[in-house]
């Protein structure tokens, strides 16, 4: 087991390279140094030895790729790319334009997020596939033909549809709920229900329709049948043999999302006023920060990642057929 | 008066050219006409397939330019026909077909202020009866004509009775009267209201039809070249050619979507800031712009067909018949051409019209993050970031969000609906 995770954490290591490349590349050659500096630096007028004087502020003043100045190794090390590079794999995301620093500004969001995150999650996976057994259960009837109906409806509807409507209906006309804002404990619950409910609520459709198709897979195949044909009742058989054979796809789809959690959800957060890492990316964008808006693409490229790692764990855990190290 | 083309005017017609050429060489093929007859059986997807129609007939409106004769304005035929609507703006909000402005404004008459909802300038309440019923009658001549070509039409090609035409006639015949009615009334009335600068919001949405369907159909432009072709390769040749291949899309995968499709729009903005000379108008501008999400969409979501294919074909390639045609010497590409690609069509088709919905909804929310299209172009997602802090208001202004959500609705909805008929009909799993 030890040798297998190890295995899928060294398969892991050129991807981290290639997304630390990809990032590279958007952010230091599309726009070079220099387009940095004279955007940052605004004016029309733009001697080239404020560009210099800007770049070496910044630390940007290294060549791209190749230094031709320095000897032997130095050649790539004292690069741009590297120093980039080794910044970004020791999670030292530098300051912000607002000169905050990076790293604790995530930390501190974490939390946030993910108390919108994990509940609707969760939430949504349990609903989800208790209403899926229950349309499987009742297939063909007029209950699963118009339970899809309504599904594909819910799916065809804008998200940012549900949020406004739900801001207006919970918390403009009835006051339920505070229409937005975020306190920490069990005090920020009355702030955590609307955005969840809805969180769930818009995910619904496609939701139920693919745990619908996976679990109606499972019941046209002969296992299924031959337990039928054993006398089992039709829920001992849904509950007993197809949730439990469906759980491998469901795990496919489902472990490898959890550490994204952790990013939060960016029009949730910023309707709902959520000071979590959704809310930083955005305002982060619309601040034209690219400091942040890169230690968030790594940040989710590496949680990405970890997801992937769990996944192939979780199917060695729940797949007898699936063999260690191999 | 000149046609000139923006950018994706031309991908967007090449693209129909394309299409209509493709629909007629394959339609020769018994077998995909059966496909097609089965998929139109279901009145749903008939009725799905029209309304789909309505909003390309739309799109291709809004994509014939022309140069203003004397000015550096582009119009497209949509303009032409709203032209009406354009000029005439309002000074602020004001209620579907309301004469009256939305809220009260100070008016000083005779050396006294008083608080009076103000009459809209472009408001005509007169002969609305007649006026309607013009509109109807030339909605009904319209679609009674079209019909009429389509009866005579089969009735040549010998009268099939397999597909519900009737169910078809019924919603365009409804699609052609509600139209034409907005289009009438919208000489007197603002028939949708207006927005806070007081343009004409039926002239908005319709605009943005043209937004949504293109980057609903020129991501996939980008998507499915790039989906076949590495898709196909990796699972048809293994080894490292599939290593490689399998390298990319994930590494390319891990990277959040809209965090990479962020990173990328703001940096375009950078560069096209930096630039300001490549582009001569505003129109030409955002057009631009446009492109350049379309591109980016689609280099950000190629990954998940090309998985879908590659799984594909490697599970077609150990079959029989490529076995045999192996044996017998037939060359690789022509077993990719004959033998695997017409077999992955299914996939293909069914990932395209899914894809399509998902984008057009994309979109709404790339705009609302300020990372969608250009904020000076026509589009749902602006309408509804524009409408958002409307809600605020009390009385609330709701009827941008309304009609953007509504059109956007009915446009994911047909394509739902009739993806999901492509997938019973075609999937060779449902018809085991």
């Amino acid at each position: 087991m030890f040798s297998y995770i190890i295995k899928r954490l060294l398969h892991a290591i050129p991807i981290l390279i290639g997304v630390n490349l990809i990032t590279f590349m958007l952010f230091f050659m599309v726009n070079t140094p220099d387009d940095m500096a004279r955007s940052q630096l605004g004016a029309k007028r733009v001697t080239p030895q404020m560009i210099e004087a800007w770049k070496v502020d910044k630390g940007y003043d290294k060549p791209l790729f190749v230094n031709d100045k320095e000897e032997g190794l130095g050649k790539v090390t004292e690069t741009l790319f590297m120093q980039e590079s080794i910044k970004l794999f020791s999670f030292d995301f530098g300051f912000s334009d607002a000169n905050r620093n990076i790293v604790e500004d995530i930390k501190e969001r974490m939390i946030p997020s993910l108390s919108i995150a994990l509940p609707t999650f969760v939430i949504a996976l349990i609903t989800n596939i208790s209403l899926a057994l229950l349309l499987v259960l009742f297939r063909g009837s007029a209950l699963d033909t118009s339970m899809m109906i309504i599904a594909v409806m819910i799916m065809s509807i804008s998200t940012l549809f549900y949020i406004i409507a739900g801001q207006v209906l919970f918390s403009k006309m009835w006051h339920w709920v505070p229409i937005s804002g975020y306190a920490s404990g069990w005090e920020g619950i009355k702030f955590i229900i609307l955005p969840v409910m809805i969180g769930v609520f818009s995910g619904i459709g496609a939701g139920v329709r693919w745990y619908r198709s996976i679990f109606l897979e499972q019941i046209n195949q002969d296992y299924v049948r031959t337990a039928r044909a054993k006398g089992l009742s039709e829920l001992r058989v849904l509950f007993g043999h197809v949730l439990g054979n469906g759980m491998l796809p469901i795990l496919t789809g489902v472990v490898v999302v959890i550490p994204s959690l952790f990013m939060g959800s960016l029009i949730m957060e910023s309707f709902f006023g959520i000071p979590g890492l959704g809310s930083y990316t955005i305002d982060a964008i619309h601040a034209q920060d690219f400091g942040i808006v890169k230690a968030m693409v790594f940040l989710g490229s590496v949680l990405y990642i970890i997801g992937l790692i769990l996944t192939d764990i979780s199917y060695t855990l729940f797949d007898p057929r699936v063999k260690l190290g191999a | 008066m000149t046609v000139t083309f923006l950018w994706t005017d031309i991908l967007v017609w090449l693209l129909i050219v394309a299409l209509v050429a493709w629909g007629y060489v394959i339609s020769h093929s018994l077998q995909v006409q059966r496909q097609w007859r089965a998929i139109f059986k279901s009145s749903i997807a008939l009725v799905s397939s029209i309304v789909l129609l309505v909003y390309l007939v739309f799109a291709l409106l809004d994509s014939v330019h022309f140069h203003k004769a004397k000015s550096s304005e582009i119009v497209s035929l949509l303009d032409m026909a709203f032209e009406h609507r354009i000029k005439e703006t309002e000074r602020t909000y004001s209620a579907p077909f309301a004469s009256y402005e939305y809220t009260k404004s100070l008016i000083v008459k005779n050396g006294v202020s008083r608080q009076e909802y103000l009459p809209l300038k472009y408001v005509n309440d007169e002969s609305v009866v007649k006026l309607s019923l013009l509109a109807l009658s030339i909605g009904v001549g319209i679609s009674f004509f079209v019909i009429l070509l389509h009866i005579v039409w089969r009735k040549r090609k010998g009268w099939k009775r397999d597909i519900p035409w009737h169910t078809a006639y019924i919603t365009f015949t409804l699609l052609v009267l509600v139209f034409t009615w907005l289009y009438f009334l919208s000489f007197n009335y603002h028939v949708l209201g207006t927005d806070k600068v007081g343009g004409d919001v039926l002239y908005q949405t319709l605009k943005s039809i043209r937004t949504g369907v293109l980057i609903g159909i020129l991501t996939t432009l980008i998507t499915l070249p790039l989906a076949i072709f590495l898709g196909v390769t990796a699972g048809f040749f293994r080894g490292w050619v599939d290593d490689v291949i399998q390298y990319l899309y994930t590494t390319l995968n891990s990277i959040p979507g809209v965090l990479l499709i962020a990173a990328s729009v703001l940096l375009m903005q950078v560069m096209m800031d930096n630039n300001p000379q490549w582009f001569e108008s505003t129109q030409e501008r955002s057009d631009v712009r446009l492109l350049f999400l379309v591109i980016i969409l689609g280099i950000t979501s190629w990954t998940g067909l090309c998985r879908l294919l590659r799984a594909e074909t490697l599970k077609i390639s150990q079959v029989e018949f490529v076995t045999a045609a192996k044996a017998f010497g037939v060359g690789r590409f022509t077993i990719i051409r004959k033998h695997i690609i017409p077999n992955l069509m299914h996939i293909i088709l069914i990932s395209i019209v899914l894809d399509f919905s998902g984008l057009v909804l994309t979109e709404a929310v790339l705009s609302y993050i300020g990372i969608g299209v250009d904020p000076t172009m026509h589009s749902w997602g602006n309408m509804i970031n524009q409408a958002r802090l409307e809600m605020a208001r009390e009385p609330m202004v709701w009827w941008s969000l309304f009609s953007a959500f509504v059109f956007m609705f009915v446009l994911v909805l047909a394509v739902n609906l009739f993806s999901d008929r492509i997938q019973t009909v075609l999937d060779p799993k449902n018809n085991a």
